[in-house]
């Protein structure tokens, strides 16, 4: 009985938050996660949940060890977010938030694509709303722009799955094996969500616009349901190690240019997300692990960061490394577990960025991919750069700027306070998370020779940032990326429209309306004299008539045909001629 | 609010800054002496060299940076932009 989509508990539980009052609501949405997480514990290995739908057989419920681990940290990782937000009373944030973590349970445990679908477009819907519940015009806009990328993302998805079912005759979802069209498409559709570059900006534009708790639930689930998706469809498809490479680096460069506390850290989950990205392009089970276990702890310490910064803006109302510095007087306990995020994030030995992301840079050793190996290396030294040291020290550290806001509450302590433990838990004891991933656990982290590199590439990283600081140096700027073609170019793109389509406008009316059409006028007026004469002047001429007879025979014509006096036989006449000439010409074709 | 009497203001100081520069490279400098104690195990052939990952962290970021500041003088814009 306990075989039931874990998905249910949290988007049926949605419709009941506005019964409950006071702290009870918050109370109930705590619990959702965790009565799922209980769930998810209890199901079964094997399908069910079967339904037909146009014909196809579908799958509500596929539970396997990949769709299992995704389960368990979403409704970890939501049920540290719900906590956070003990606070909050705001019934749309908490029904969007419970639509967008059950619709990506319900992605992860779609035995097919169809019902994947389904859920997939239901995570956009609901996650915009909690893009709009900042309630300010620069939340609406970003919002917008958000929900716009994400229907072309899902319709890219779609347009997919349609070739692929008309081409397989299959919906069921499992590793890809042709390369064409459907795959393709459908491919195209995950990476967007995935924020592969190009397709990357809607995240780093919505997500900093998003409310305080929105930000944290937003950076888990549609960047990492996305990675579920890589996992399961398109394992060793090369071209993801080249997409991946691309990401961890453009994720540094952008984080490093970047002003605002909240998209560094958007930045940064592009990055992150590349390595697990690179983990399926080089698709052995060695990798694979890596990419999963990434995802579990990236989840966790990517919320903590988001907590982190949501906790200064909850207690300052600033986001901008400009204004902000020296908060680690009066914010101590948020600037330890930010640090310890921090830390996470940049593998540092005893955390879990150390155990999981190893997993991948030994499966690209393994594999001997050189080149690969040498960008995950230089993407490491460049996580701590950015997010290890460049967050941590423009926010809490760096100049005073005589910031006292006090420590921020109890219940967004305790949250941080408890995926702070996990990240540390997970990097001393990883054994937990090896022993849920899908294929067998071999790999050692803690060796000396791991150790010792991984401390060596951290602290030069760390030298070169103080030794740089002045290059560093925030500035009130932003950095132009891919949405600038959708943002300026979509105005760009109104202007030069507008200029040539109305030119062409103008033009056509100039030369058609007003030049060809009173030409036509004009000379229709007189079009029953021309003709007439065209077919009487070979007749005058064969009579013999020239010279003054001819223009007298010419004026008595136009005269008669002005005043419309001609004689109704000479009408008649024309009519036949007319129809004469119909019947040879249609004989003729 | 805390009383600025008791507030911490560690990183003020401007010679605990000096410490924690002299702590910075001292453990650099012990992590690349502990190379010749326990030498990188090369993977590839070009990475078994004393100090390479020391060498590899401090290039990359230093060229990371520099990559970032390039980009950006083309890339920046001032906060209000878009709006």
């Amino acid at each position: 009985m306990t075989n039931i989509p874990p998905a249910a508990i949290l988007i049926l539980g949605a419709f009941l938050v506005p019964c409950f009052k006071s702290k009870f609501k918050n109370v109930f949405v705590v619990l959702l996660p965790l009565a799922a997480f209980f769930l998810i514990s209890q199901l079964e290995i094997g399908a069910s949940w079967h339904y037909h739908f146009f014909g196809y057989n579908l799958t509500l419920l596929r539970v396997d060890k990949i769709s299992l681990v995704f389960g368990y940290i979403f409704t970890i990782n939501a049920f540290a977010a719900f906590l956070y937000a003990f606070h909050l009373k705001d019934n749309t944030q908490h029904i969007a938030a419970l639509f967008y973590v059950g619709s990506s349970l319900g992605v992860v445990f779609s035995g097919d694509l169809v019902s994947l679908y389904f859920f997939w477009e239901v995570m956009a819907v609901s996650s915009t709303f909690l893009i709009l519940a900042r309630r300010t015009q620069k939340a609406y806009n970003a919002g917008l722009r958000y929900i716009l990328v994400h229907i072309f993302g899902g319709l890219c998805l779609l347009a997919g799955i349609v070739f692929y079912i008309s081409q397989t005759g299959s919906v069921s979802f499992e590793a890809m094996a042709e390369r064409n069209w459907g795959t393709g498409l459908i491919l195209l559709g995950f990476l967007i969500n995935a924020a592969a570059p190009p397709f990357s900006a809607w995240l780093s534009d919505a997500y900093p616009e998003a409310t305080v708790t929105g930000g944290v639930i937003l950076s888990a689930y549609t960047t990492k349901t996305a990675v579920y998706t890589l996992v399961r469809g398109y394992p060793g498809w090369e071209v993801l190690i080249l997409v991946g490479c691309l990401m961890t680096i453009y994720g540094i460069i952008y984080a490093l240019l970047e002003n605002d506390m909240r998209r560094i850290l958007a930045y940064s989950i592009i990055n992150q997300v590349g390595f697990m990205v690179v983990g399926v392009g080089i698709g052995t089970m060695m990798s694979l692990n890596g990419s999963i276990a990434h995802a579990f702890c990236h989840i966790i310490y990517k919320a903590l960061l988001w907590m982190s910064a949501g906790a200064v803006l909850a207690m300052v109302g600033k986001s901008k490394c400009t204004e902000l510095g020296g908060l680690y007087k009066t914010m101590p306990w948020t600037m330890v577990f930010g640090v310890i995020g921090a830390l996470s994030i940049s593998s540092f030995p005893g955390t879990s960025g150390f155990t999981s992301k190893s997993l991948i840079i030994q499966g690209a050793i393994q594999q001997h991919l050189a080149w690969v190996w040498l960008v995950l290396e230089i993407a490491s030294a460049g996580v701590f750069l950015h997010a290890g040291i460049k967050f941590p020290y423009f926010v809490f550290f760096a100049k005073d700027k005589g910031l006292r806001p006090g420590e921020t509450n109890k219940s967004m302590l305790t949250a941080m306070g408890f995926l702070s433990f996990l990240c540390i838990f997970l990097g001393v004891y990883p054994q937990p998370l090896y022993q849920i991933l899908p294929f067998e656990v071999t790999y050692q982290a803690y060796t000396v020779h791991h150790v010792v590199n991984q401390l060596q590439l951290l602290m030069f990283s760390g030298l070169v940032f103080f030794l740089f600081l002045p290059l560093l140096k925030r500035t009130e700027t932003i950095s132009i990326d891919t949405d600038w073609f959708y943002r300026r170019g979509g105005r760009l793109f109104y202007r030069i429209s507008d200029r040539v389509l109305n030119g062409v406008n103008e033009r056509a009316e100039q030369v058609f309306s007003l030049g060809l059409a009173g030409w036509l006028g004009r000379r229709s007026r007189d079009l029953p004299f021309r003709l007439a004469q065209v077919l009487l002047y070979p007749c005058w001429l064969a009579r013999g008539l020239r010279g003054e007879e001819l223009r007298e025979k010419n004026l008595v014509l136009q005269q008669t045909l002005a005043s419309g006096a001609a004689p109704v036989g000479i009408g008649a006449a024309v009519a036949t001629a007319f129809l004469l000439l119909f019947f040879i010409l249609s004989g003729l074709v | 609010m805390k009383d600025s009497k008791t507030e911490i203001n560690f990183f003020d100081r401007a010679e605990n800054i000096k410490k924690l520069w002299i702590a910075l490279c001292g453990v650099c400098i012990a992590l690349v002496v502990v190379d010749f104690f326990v030498p990188p195990k090369a993977h590839f052939g070009f990475d078994g060299f004393i100090g390479f990952y020391s060498l590899l962290g401090f290039v990359s970021c230093a060229a990371l940076i520099l990559l970032s500041k390039l980009v950006g003088f083309f890339l920046k814009v001032p906060g209000d932009y878009y709006d």
